[in-house]
């Protein structure tokens, strides 16, 4: 098995940031939209840099994906990044007719996702944007498992994709394990360790959990083939079709709710094409609440050893 | 020259008038009342204001349109057809399966003219703001005109885009509100009090224009003394639900029903004749 490692923690905002900073060094028409929280999800790296492409708008979140149109419709393609509650859950008829319906090359990005925000509570734990991302015609969802990824990801997505872009990424300072010289493709599934006993599918922060799962279920003798599904839109059908025939079992992992998210992407392609027995893990329709991020991690299982138990349950039905 | 001018573009609101009943009539759906009332907005706007190319509707240097009170597509096509962009006949199309002609419009069916998709009340100012933004850090000296409902006044994000729009001191911006005091369940004053609605926009930063919108002469005046400097300009037109056909003029019932088969010829009898 290959070994990941971790060179050291870093928020997957701080690759984000970093991301759009390069891909805004290449290509001039890049700008940025401020809504108030610029540093805290990382736009102060691209506002310093390129002060005159930063527009500031804001506590108007509505009204900044409504300019974020008018500016793509006019050559510019504009990064809009706050609180994933706000950028994708807000705004979202905005996203749907001015953006999506236009078809326009709009970055969105969503901060602080999941409940490892911590302490600001519910209303700040975004768990219910991938569902609602996920379901608008044209849109390509990304949700990078940590900074090397995030930046790699983002920048991809600015000058190499076209139309509609979500990307999810987190608070918290999460391990960095990817390495920089890795291949990575948007709408391709990474395949981070085989195995044939079941799959773990998971995304964001919960891909280093899982592969800290499969450790431990390597050590109870099981095989478990991790998969990180860092593009949940298009997903990768290929990846999940034949870790459906050849492992006969899934579990899907990440920080949202099991309703509409990366799960039920995943059952969508399984359950069509080669059924297979499934467990969806993340948060079984509830709000989170404050504590510190590991405590509420601990507390609503979005842990290795969550994971583990629960593969556990299910390979012994 | 100028009354010649004056006559000709009645005519041409007439015409709009006209065949916005008619495709209406033929769709069985669709917005008949402030199509109309908008008529002669739309008739200054395309045809004395305008720096476009129906021919060219993409051309890098044209002034943009956008429509946000998207419900009102029936008078706006009709608009698009007299300037040249579409096809008069294409009219009849409204609303019929795999037609340009949305509903409400739409991009996605490749309408030459059609700047963003509208239906959705309250963005199109956003965008609007957003293309002036552009065309601002661009060093373009095109405009943006974006066309709103009065009760499309009630969405809070009318504001947000009206606060950044003065903000980002957008001159090159050119917002105009159909001033009907009415909506669909009534008049604006019952739904959602909209007044004083000229001293909100100057106190959000807009220089401020008010005329009577079904009045050629008084759009052409106003639009003619935009002043284009440090602020973005809104002009509210005072205009009536229907204008044009006295049988249904100012009654919000007609917000959003056409006119009968049975009806069309009285209707259009009531519009009456180019002299
Ligand atoms: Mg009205």
């Amino acid at each position: 098995m290959k070994n990941y490692k971790n060179k050291g923690n870093k928020p997957t905002k701080t690759g984000f940031g970093e991301g759009v900073l390069a891909a805004a060094g290449k290509n001039p028409n890049v700008v940025g939209i401020g809504v108030d929280i610029t540093k805290s999800v990382s736009m102060d790296l691209f506002a310093d840099a390129f002060p005159d492409r930063f527009i500031s708008i804001g506590i108007a979140e509505q009204n900044a994906v409504g300019v974020s149109a008018g500016l793509a419709l006019s050559g510019k393609v504009p990064v809009f990044a706050t609180y994933a509650v706000f950028s994708a859950l807000r705004t979202t008829d905005f996203i749907r007719v001015s953006v999506c319906y236009n078809n326009l090359h709009v970055i969105i990005g969503g901060a602080h996702a999941g409940i490892s925000v911590g302490p600001d509570g519910a209303t700040h734990q975004a768990l219910e944007d991938i569902a609602i991302m996920r379901s608008l015609p044209r849109m390509t969802v990304l949700s990078p498992a940590d900074a090397t990824q995030a930046k790699m990801i983002t920048e991809m997505a600015i000058n190499e994709l076209s139309g509609p872009v979500y990307i999810r990424f987190g608070r918290e300072a999460v391990p960095d394990f990817t390495d920089e010289k890795q291949k990575l493709e948007i709408g391709k599934g990474q395949l981070l360790k085989s195995g044939n006993d079941l799959s773990l599918v998971a995304t964001g922060h919960m891909v280093w959990e899982a592969l800290q799962a499969a450790e431990l279920l390597a050590a109870s003798g099981i095989d478990a083939r991790v998969i990180n599904l860092h593009t949940i839109k298009p997903v990768d059908e290929d990846i999940l079709i034949r870790a459906a025939k050849e492992t006969g079992m899934i579990v899907t992992v990440e920080e949202h709710q099991v309703t509409g998210g990366m799960g039920s992407a995943v059952a969508e392609v399984v359950s069509q094409n080669h059924p297979a027995r499934m467990k969806i893990l993340g948060m079984p329709d509830r709000f989170g609440e404050s504590g510190r991020p590991e405590e509420l991690m601990e507390k609503y299982g979005f842990t290795a050893k969550h994971i583990y138990n629960e593969t556990l349950k299910l390979l012994k039905k | 020259m100028k009354t010649i001018n004056i006559t000709r573009l009645k005519k041409t609101a007439l015409n709009i008038r006209r065949n916005t009943l008619i495709s209406l009539a033929e769709a069985g759906s669709g917005h008949t009342g402030a199509s109309l009332g908008l008529a002669d907005v739309f008739t200054v706007l395309y045809f004395s204001v305008l720096n476009h190319d129906p021919k060219n509707p993409q051309h890098p240097e044209r002034d943009r349109v956008v429509l946000s009170v998207g419900h009102v597509a029936p008078g706006w096509y009709a608009t698009l057809a007299e300037s040249g962009y579409i096809p008069q006949e294409e009219l009849m199309s409204l609303r019929k399966l795999g037609s340009r002609l949305q509903g409400h419009p739409a991009t996605d069916h490749g309408l030459p003219g059609l700047e963003s998709s509208s239906g959705s009340l309250g963005q199109g100012l956003s965008v609007a703001v957003g293309m002036a933004l552009a065309d601002k850090m661009d060093g373009k000296n095109r405009k943006t005109f974006c066309i709103m409902g009065d009760g499309e006044m009630q969405e809070g994000s009318v504001w947000e885009a009206a606060m950044s729009a003065s903000h980002h001191k957008l001159q090159n911006l050119v917002a105009i509100v159909d001033r009907n005091f009415l909506q669909i369940d009534g008049e604006t004053g019952d739904v959602m009090s909209l007044t004083p609605l000229s001293k909100k926009w100057r106190s959000f930063g807009w220089d401020v224009r008010m005329c009577d919108g079904n009045s050629i002469e008084d759009l052409l005046h106003t639009f003619d003394t935009l002043l284009y400097e440090n602020h973005p300009s809104i002009i509210i037109a005072k205009t009536l639900m229907g204008k044009g056909v006295k049988s249904i003029e100012n009654d919000y019932l007609w917000h959003g029903r056409p006119p009968g088969r049975e009806e069309l010829e009285g209707f259009l009898e009531e519009l009456g004749y180019d002299e």
